[in-house]
């Protein structure tokens, strides 16, 4: 049985994935997987370790090519990989992917299209971190803190569709609730969709269940 | 900072009185003058315009082979960077000119190019293998997830060069220069001694050579090292504000 999720027959979903499967050699990674996501919606991607959650999320960012099957952004065919030159995705990846050298504003500011007075940035970002972290080396933050600044990325760069990889990693309960109330406030107007093993993490964001269990060839 | 100042003063001045006692003892200014009569040597040359038009001459011809050789080797290993059957088509040419003894290099070169610019010549194969290699290297240890991380937020050309490559190439290309500015002295001095262009630091060692004039030699010697050393400062010190 393949999985959908098709909650929103009345309206036009963002996007649609159709058929995709993947294989590294001889292990089948997905298999025939089918779902569609609709706009400003919250979707949450469970699935155990090794499930394929990651290589689903990867060919969507368009860094992975499916060996089949076929996306469609709006309705058109997003190509094979997802060209994602034209689409506004931001992320955040199951590692951080910060650059160590550099702070958690500068980590900000080059991922921007436009630069944010640091003064607003500064701000903004004091909602999630520590004021005296915002100017470090991000090689001398905390774990926690550095998912954060990813989260932060993710959620102040523009973009329509936002895909967080198990973006609670490292996070106490505490930070967490506070994480996804922030989340909750960004994801306006955006489509989003996370993974997690947890389904508390599901219901605390409110998010639709997107399974994609059935459609794994190895679960 | 000021005590370690002091030791470096001390150990300086040991080695200066070793050379001291060496050249008493041996008592033959042909063989080794000591770092007095090298210091009165030293004067009178820099007393005559030959001595600076040399300095410049040299320095202009090594100069211009050593930046030509590193900006060259900093685009083909861009190109084979990104064209992979560039570097493919590189790799056999880098190899011979890393391998090729200077000393038959300079010969072959003398006999093709002549002497005027065999320095030039010289210094850029030196440099050129050095930096193509250590930039190629650099490149490769760019951290592939954040450029997949750049990619997904289409991170602008020069936020990807500033925060990216920058970073990762910088520590091998300083690396690099700093043997290579060493080797571009050294090789393009041993080619000026074998083409003996006219007005040049290697013409100016050729001659204390026939005439038998060590402590010509010896001065000479140290103005390479002081000017190789200048030049090593003042790039590393611009490579290192780009950094």
């Amino acid at each position: 049985m393949n999985s959908y999720s098709q909650f929103h027959s009345h309206s036009k979903p963002l996007l649609e994935v159709r058929g995709i499967s993947k294989s590294y050699g001889e292990r089948t990674i997905l298999h025939d997987v089918h779902f569609s996501l609709f706009p400003q919606k919250l979707y949450a991607l469970m699935g155990p370790s090794g499930s394929g959650k990651t290589t689903l999320l990867r060919i969507l960012l368009g860094l992975e090519k499916a060996d089949s099957g076929e996306i469609r952004w709006n309705g058109i065919p997003a190509g094979n990989p997802v060209d994602t030159s034209h689409l506004h995705i931001s992320a955040v990846f199951q590692e951080d992917r910060l650059c160590e050298s550099f702070s958690p504003l500068e980590n900000i500011q080059m991922a921007l299209p436009k630069k944010l007075p640091p003064a607003a940035l500064f701000q903004e970002m004091s909602r999630l971190l520590p004021a005296e972290s915002l100017s470090r080396p991000v090689s001398t933050l905390s774990g926690g803190m550095k998912r954060r600044t990813a989260i932060l990325r993710a959620l102040l760069c523009p973009s329509d569709f936002v895909i967080l990889d198990e973006p609670f990693t490292g996070l106490d309960e505490g930070t967490k609730e506070m994480v996804i109330h922030y989340i909750l406030e960004k994801c306006e107007n955006r489509l989003i969709l996370f993974t997690t093993h947890q389904m508390e993490d599901v219901s605390l964001m409110g998010a639709e269940l997107l399974s994609v269990r059935e459609s794994l060839q190895n679960t | 900072m000021q005590r370690t100042t002091i030791r470096k003063l001390l150990i300086l001045l040991f080695w200066l009185a070793v050379w001291h006692i060496a050249s008493l003892l041996l008592d033959n200014s042909l063989i080794l003058v000591g770092p007095l009569d090298t210091a009165k040597s030293l004067v009178t040359l820099a007393a005559t315009k030959d001595f600076w038009a040399s300095i410049l001459s040299s320095f202009l011809r090594i100069g211009t082979g050593f930046f030509g050789a590193f900006f060259a080797a900093l685009l083909f290993a861009v190109l084979a960077y990104y064209i992979p059957l560039v570097g493919e088509f590189l790799d056999p040419l880098v190899l011979l000119m890393k391998s090729i003894p200077v000393a038959s290099f300079v010969i072959l070169a003398l006999i093709w190019i002549g002497s005027k610019n065999l320095a030039v010549f010289i210094s850029a194969s030196v440099v050129f293998p050095v930096i193509y290699i250590n930039t190629a290297a650099g490149l490769r240890s760019v951290d592939k997830n954040l450029l997949e991380m750049a990619q997904v937020f289409r991170f602008r050309p020069l936020n990807r060069l500033r925060y990216l490559y920058l970073p990762a190439v910088m520590p091998y290309l300083v690396s690099a220069s700093k043997s290579a500015l060493g080797m571009s002295w050294k090789s393009g001095v041993a080619a000026e001694v074998i083409g003996v262009p006219d007005s040049s630091i290697g013409e100016q060692l050729y001659m204390a050579k026939i005439y038998l004039s060590t402590g010509d030699l010896f001065a000479w010697t140290f103005v390479i090292i002081c000017v190789s050393l200048l030049f090593e400062k003042c790039f590393l010190w611009v490579l290192s504000k780009i950094h």
